[in-house]
């Protein structure tokens, strides 16, 4: 087709689509459509009988973005911050907006520093970690682990073998460090 | 309680918890009785969410039982069957107020950059989620809705994000009739928002994946047209080609941050996580799609800067689109679509695992294992 000025032929009409598709042009007019336009000023709709929210008491003190004004009256207690994660994770919130790739950078490493002392630290707990079980790969064997790869042009195969190196990789690496702390420990005795 | 656990990258368990406690006057304890796993909940099980802390429990699609209510909850009381969105927001501030339940400014202490949802990393808010017996709910009297009568349990649970999410996807589109809609990514997400796009008037809607029994549901369950990007060399000019060299009017970006189909952009974000995300989908719906075109971004990235070809999209005076899904703003539309039978939530669940199996049901849904599309998860609670 040489570009002309012309929207390009449809293949099927609206007449046809409305017969073959449940719903078809529902929501053609946009009124209808719940997410149009975009704001809708409307303070009464949603329930709140609050102009400000009560706060929710701060027991320990919690970590928050410094382009916030103050604590936000909700937030999330999951999980406060411990051990020398919660120390990297504390500096990142203290020091840096989230405008600074410094910011997300330290969180990401404090995660991995979190996922090398927590599977240490299960190995003194009646629950170690165990790399089978919560990996899930005891599912495999029950779930056509050969017929939903081969075979087909699955794209993420190319990475596959990757995958694997995260998961063992913080093992390898508590691995050693348990065994230079036993390495050390065993050379100052022998001193 | 029973609760799934984070232990780090591809690693979980199912460990016994305290029951969660009111926290604020206007919470709810939920005692959850069906949850799923959602493709967002693979960006945190493969460590691309910064600040996902080892011991946080996720979920953010979860129907359950009120248990107890704080003091100043009016519209719920113990006993009441809810439908929780996975946003979790205040109802008053600045954004609510105009509808942005996604966007609240009160729930997020961690960053501003990003609302509150539940189990979604203390960069979403620290909040524990649903994928447990139990449930914190923060502003019981906003988010939680009660179950009508009519619906069925799996389509409450899937409407608490993936139905809305597809939904406000198609209207991020700006559909106008006989446009034509390119959907990437054929998961739950990219599955609804291909349905909606017919809701909105779509003349044709072409769904793009790499895995085939996806491709078939899209055209099975959203009467699309459906290409294998892996069969392409380059799937852009296989797009070119079947839409007159003009490009498509629309792209829904329904991937986010682990797309695969370019193995430097999947191993500098998913595994080195030097950038925000894989935007390989993205790209392709900024080359794809039609001069003036408009672009649609459901897909979730991390908070660090991704590659993404924001000159072609200048170049291209395309209108660019995007955000969490304010669920419950779509709820009343949706709620009158699936009663006119024009959409079946659950038509797209494949696995149903007890909550005690959940790290096998991440492994079967990361791996994309036994045909899996949507995995459901039950409580023995329920
Ligand atoms: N905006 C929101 O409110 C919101 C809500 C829910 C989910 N999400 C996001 O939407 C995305 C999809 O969620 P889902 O539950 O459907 O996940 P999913 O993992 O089941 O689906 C993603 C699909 O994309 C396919 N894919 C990978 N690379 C591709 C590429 N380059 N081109 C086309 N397809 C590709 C995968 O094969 C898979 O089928 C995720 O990023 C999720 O975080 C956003
Ligand atoms: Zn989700
Ligand atoms: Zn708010």
């Amino acid at each position: 087709m040489p570009y002309t000025a012309d929207k390009p032929s449809r293949a099927e009409s609206s007449e046809q689509l409305r017969a073959r598709i449940p719903g078809w042009g529902a929501d053609l007019d946009p009124r209808m459509r719940p997410s149009v336009p975009k704001e809708r000023f409307d303070p009464g709709l949603n329930g709140a009988h609050w102009e400000f929210p009560d706060r929710q008491p701060e027991t320990r003190p919690r970590e928050r973005s410094i382009e916030h004004a103050f604590l936000t009256p909700v937030f999330g207690t999951s999980a406060p911050p411990k051990g020398l994660s919660g120390v990297i994770r504390r500096y990142a919130y203290r020091r840096f907006s989230e405008g600074r790739a410094a910011h997300w950078l330290l969180l990401l490493g404090a995660d991995r520093v979190d996922a090398v002392e927590s599977h240490l630290a299960s190995f003194v707990t009646l629950r170690p970690d165990n790399p089978i079980t919560e990996t899930g790969v005891v599912a495999e064997p029950s779930h056509h682990p050969v017929a939903s790869r081969v075979g087909q042009k699955r794209a993420d195969l190319a990475h596959l073998p990757l995958d694997p190196v995260l998961v063992v990789g913080p093992w390898l690496l508590a691995g050693g460090l348990v065994l230079a702390g036993v390495r050390a420990v065993v050379r100052a005795v022998r001193r | 309680m029973r609760a799934m656990v984070y232990r780090g990258p591809y690693k979980i368990r199912v460990e016994e918890k305290d029951i969660p406690r009111i926290e604020h006057p206007n919470d709810a304890i939920v005692r959850v009785t069906l949850g799923a796993i959602c493709g967002s909940d693979l960006h945190l099980y493969h460590g691309m969410m910064p600040d996902t802390r080892v011991g946080t429990t996720f979920g953010h699609e979860f129907i359950g039982v009120v248990d107890q209510v704080g003091p100043s909850v009016r519209n719920l009381v113990p006993g009441d069957r809810v439908m929780v969105p996975f946003n979790i927001y205040c109802g008053s501030c600045y954004f609510c107020a105009r509808g942005l339940f996604s966007n609240c400014h009160n729930v997020n202490a961690n960053a501003t950059a990003v609302g509150a949802i539940y189990g979604y990393s203390h960069t979403s808010g620290g909040y524990d989620g649903g994928q447990s017996e139990y449930v914190r709910v923060p502003f019981a009297d906003i988010g939680p809705t009660i179950i009508p009568d009519w619906m069925d349990d799996e389509d409450a649970v899937l409407l608490t994000d993936a139905v809305a999410t597809g939904y406000f996807g198609a209207q991020l589109g700006d559909i106008v009739e006989g446009d034509t809609v390119v959907v990437l990514g054929a998961g739950p997400v990219g599955l609804f928002a291909a349905k909606s796009s017919w809701l909105m008037g779509a003349g044709r809607v072409i769904v793009i994946d790499h895995l085939e029994y996806r491709l078939e549901k899209a055209r099975s369950f959203a009467h699309a047209e459906t290409y294998n990007f892996a069969e392409y060399d380059d799937i852009v000019v296989q797009l070119k080609k079947i839409t007159d060299h003009l490009g498509a009017d629309v792209a829904i970006d329904a991937v986010g941050a682990e797309a695969d189909g370019n193995l430097l952009q999947h191993v500098t974000s998913a595994k080195l996580k030097l950038q925000g995300g894989s935007p390989v989908a993205l790209n392709w719906a900024i080359d794809s799609v039609r001069k003036g075109g408009t672009i649609s971004v459901l897909g979730a990235y991390g908070p660090m800067f991704s590659a993404v070809k924001f000159g072609d999209a200048m170049n291209k005076g395309l209108t660019l689109r995007m955000n969490q899904a304010p669920v419950k703003r779509q709820w009343p539309r949706l709620f009158e679509h699936i009663q006119n039978g024009y959409l079946k939530p659950n038509d797209v669940v494949t696995h149903r695992i007890p909550l005690e199996h959940i790290a096998e049901g991440y492994h079967i849904f990361s791996a994309k294992l036994d045909g899996c599309i949507k995995p459901l998860i039950l409580t023995a609670a329920a």
